[in-house]
């Protein structure tokens, strides 16, 4: 991940994925999924280079990128901390959990603290229904939160 | 002869710890110098006892769980590789109540077999079905699903043989096959668990599909919540196709069918089948108004079955068995079994496999044990976050797609989440009516409004100002979404809002203005 990149290399570094990816049928959505995995974000510069590699307009590029949840427009922190807000998780106080996370934290969700350190993200359903509440920090997965889990977490991303 | 001893690698397991388990259990082997290998399974579905690893000893799997790291040293000590006797020990796994009582047709290997062995997966029973479809002709393939009376367990629960009939019927220069894995629905992760558990399956079935329509493409899109399920899918449709199953001549047979994994990036709204498409064409995940049906104009306007990861799972059981083995099972209009997903507040939360039929209560009270915290049930909600919820006095219901319609619920997808009775149904309803205007895609003024007009109106209720009035009025905003929205979205929220309404007056009920109290 990288925050500081010159303009030229994301047009060259954006060029290079279309070219590796518009063989795919509808190659739209794994171009920006790989955009952001190269950039750790999609940059607003990469936006004319997919529209006039794929021939569409940059209204249309736009458009799907701001469609979608997953793609953001500037760097996250250094970790992303995902926390269920779905009704199975409501059921077993996800509300208080996230309530909590968001004091200790010093954020709210789709926030970045000032350190940089974390970004909190709701996210409706990670598939742990059966061992709510849960979160994914970093694409690691949290079953049954618990106050332990929240301290752990935590001392995860300040680390 | 070396012991395999099985801790899994199910995304549910792996939140409650598995991979450590796994770890500490490898290096037990290591230090104590024991001839055994690790295997690394999906899950038995019985979330309660996750992470639960198993030994196999003399043919049979006995098990242990919930087990922790701490645990493991303790385990291996009471001689856990011949399956020594250990608090944890639970005995035979598959003579536990929870699974000995399940059908399992679709989950049967699922927790069973390594999820990425073809090995294993032919050793119980799998490819059979595509083997027997593939000496087939389409329409015959087709006749088989049909008169299994397999309906989409994805919600909609159209029947699966029409639907392919008509793609098999249409003209087009290629046909495709979409499984949709955008499993967003709360309460359900049954998706989740074959895709990680037994993906074989799922390629199975939809090279079934394939050869049934002469589709010879098919997609699977998952959501990107689910990058453990992307993983195991990519990884086993590349050995698939190493292994002749998929590529261009489908075990030999001459026809082709291959498989793409495709990742969604975070919308809801694209687990409606047109949304979906749309979105694997690279465009805003939009709903499509019907007609034309996919079936006739799908993907890049081409004819396409667009079915649910167990609908698609399902059909090589039927094959392999035939549809008369699977119609018996279930009741009424509905037919076979159908993976129950109990989930939220709830003691025994899992998936339970069986035929249609069993009361709602009984799976709540008896299968789920009731409550994780112990207070008395107060609502169920089936069917994820569009379905209704559904009071104590409804637990005589029984679970079959128009038994439940016929109280203003619906099946969906077969998640149930239960709540107990500190949860407030106004804060549930306006919870629905916020989901709604979150995902909304937009498109239909009833969903894209109504939703967020639903919310402003579900807080005046809670602020107590002109209750009566609004509550009228978020009756009337609900009458209006659901018969004016284009798609499920916007069409079904009202079902959590109305029952909540409709079930639990006394949650919606005035209370005194803040200002009035202080």
């Amino acid at each position: 991940m990288n925050a500081h990149v010159a303009n030229g290399d994301i047009a060259e570094r954006t060029r290079a994925i279309v070219g590796a990816l518009r063989s795919l049928e509808g190659p739209l959505l794994p171009i920006l999924h790989e955009v952001q995995d190269e950039f750790g974000y999609v940059p607003h510069e990469a936006l004319p280079v997919i529209a006039s590699e794929l021939n569409l307009s940059r209204a249309e590029v736009h458009g799907v990128m701001t469609f979608y949840h997953d793609y953001r427009d500037h760097p996250a922190g250094r970790h992303v901390l995902k926390l269920c807000r779905a009704e199975a998780c409501q059921s077993m106080g996800g509300d208080a959990v996230a309530d909590r996370m968001k004091t200790l934290l010093g954020v709210d969700f789709h926030q970045t603290a000032l350190d940089g350190s974390v970004t909190l993200e709701p996210v409706y359903c990670l598939g742990l229904c059966a061992c709510a509440p849960a979160a994914m920090l970093d694409g690691e997965l949290y079953g049954r939160i618990d106050d332990q889990t929240i301290a752990d977490l935590v001392a995860e991303v300040r680390r | 002869m070396s012991v395999t001893i099985y801790v899994p690698r199910d995304a549910a397991a792996l939140a409650l710890g598995a991979e450590k388990v796994a770890e500490a259990v490898t290096q037990e082997i290591a230090a104590r110098g024991i001839d055994a290998k690790i295997m690394r399974n999906g899950s038995r579905g019985m979330f309660w006892l996750e992470p639960l690893v198993e030994v196999e000893v003399s043919g049979k799997r006995i098990g242990y769980g919930p087990v922790k790291v701490k645990d493991v040293a303790a385990l291996f000590d009471a001689g856990l590789e011949s399956g020594g006797d250990h608090a944890l020990c639970l005995g035979e796994v598959e003579g536990l109540p929870f699974l000995k009582e399940q059908t399992r047709l679709t989950f049967a290997r699922c927790g069973v077999v390594d999820p990425l062995s073809l090995k294993d997966y032919e050793a119980h029973g799998g490819l059979a079905g595509l083997r027997r479809a593939a000496d087939m002709a389409p329409a015959d393939v087709v006749k088989e699903v049909t008169e299994s009376g397999l309906r989409g367990r994805g919600g909609a629960g159209f029947p699966t043989g029409i639907k392919w009939k008509t793609v098999l019927d249409a003209v087009g220069e290629r046909k495709y096959i979409v499984c949709n894995a955008d499993e967003g629905d709360s309460g359900t992760f049954a998706d989740r668990m074959i895709m990680e558990g037994d993906p074989f399956v799922l390629i199975e079935g939809m090279a079934i599909a394939g050869l049934a329509t002469g589709a010879t493409k098919g997609f699977i899109y998952i959501r990107s919540e689910y990058p453990h399920a992307i993983a195991t899918m990519t990884e086993a449709v590349e050995i698939a196709g190493g292994a002749g199953i998929l590529g261009a001549s489908v075990l030999s047979s001459g026809r082709a069918f291959d498989i793409e994994v495709r990742t969604g990036a975070g919308a809801y709204v694209c687990g409606e089948e047109t949304s979906l498409l749309n979105s694997l064409e690279g465009k805003r995940g939009v709903v499509r108004a019907k007609p034309p049906l996919p079936a006739h104009q799908g993907l890049f306007a081409c004819p396409t079955v667009i079915n649910n990861v167990i609908s698609l799972a399902s059909v090589p059981v039927i094959l392999e068995k035939g549809a008369v083995f699977y119609r018996d099972f279930g009741m009424g209009r509905s037919r076979g079994t159908i993976p129950l997903q109990i989930a939220g507040n709830v003691k025994h939360g899992g998936l339970y496999e069986t035929a249609f039929g069993l009361s709602l209560g009984d799976i709540v009270e008896r299968i789920g044990g009731g409550t994780a915290t112990g207070r008395p049930v107060k609502a169920v909600q089936v069917g994820g976050p569009l379905g209704a919820y559904f009071p104590r006095t409804l637990f005589d219901t029984p679970f079959d797609y128009e038994a439940f319609a016929a109280k203003d619920g619906l099946i969906g997808h077969a998640g149930i989440v239960i709540f107990d009775d500190t949860v407030d149904m106004l804060k549930q309803a306006r919870f629905a009516m916020e989901f709604c205007a979150v995902e909304s895609c937009g498109k239909c003024t009833p969903c894209r409004i109504g939703s967020t007009r639903g919310v402003e109106t579900a807080d005046k209720i809670a602020q107590g100002i002109e209750p009566e009035k609004n509550r009228a009025l978020l009756a009337d905003l609900c009458n209006t979404m659901k018969f004016g929205s284009l798609c499920a979205l916007g069409g079904f929220t009202p079902y959590p809002v109305t029952s909540a309404m409709t079930h639990f007056p006394d949650d919606f009920a005035p209370t005194p203005l803040i200002e009035a109290a202080e």
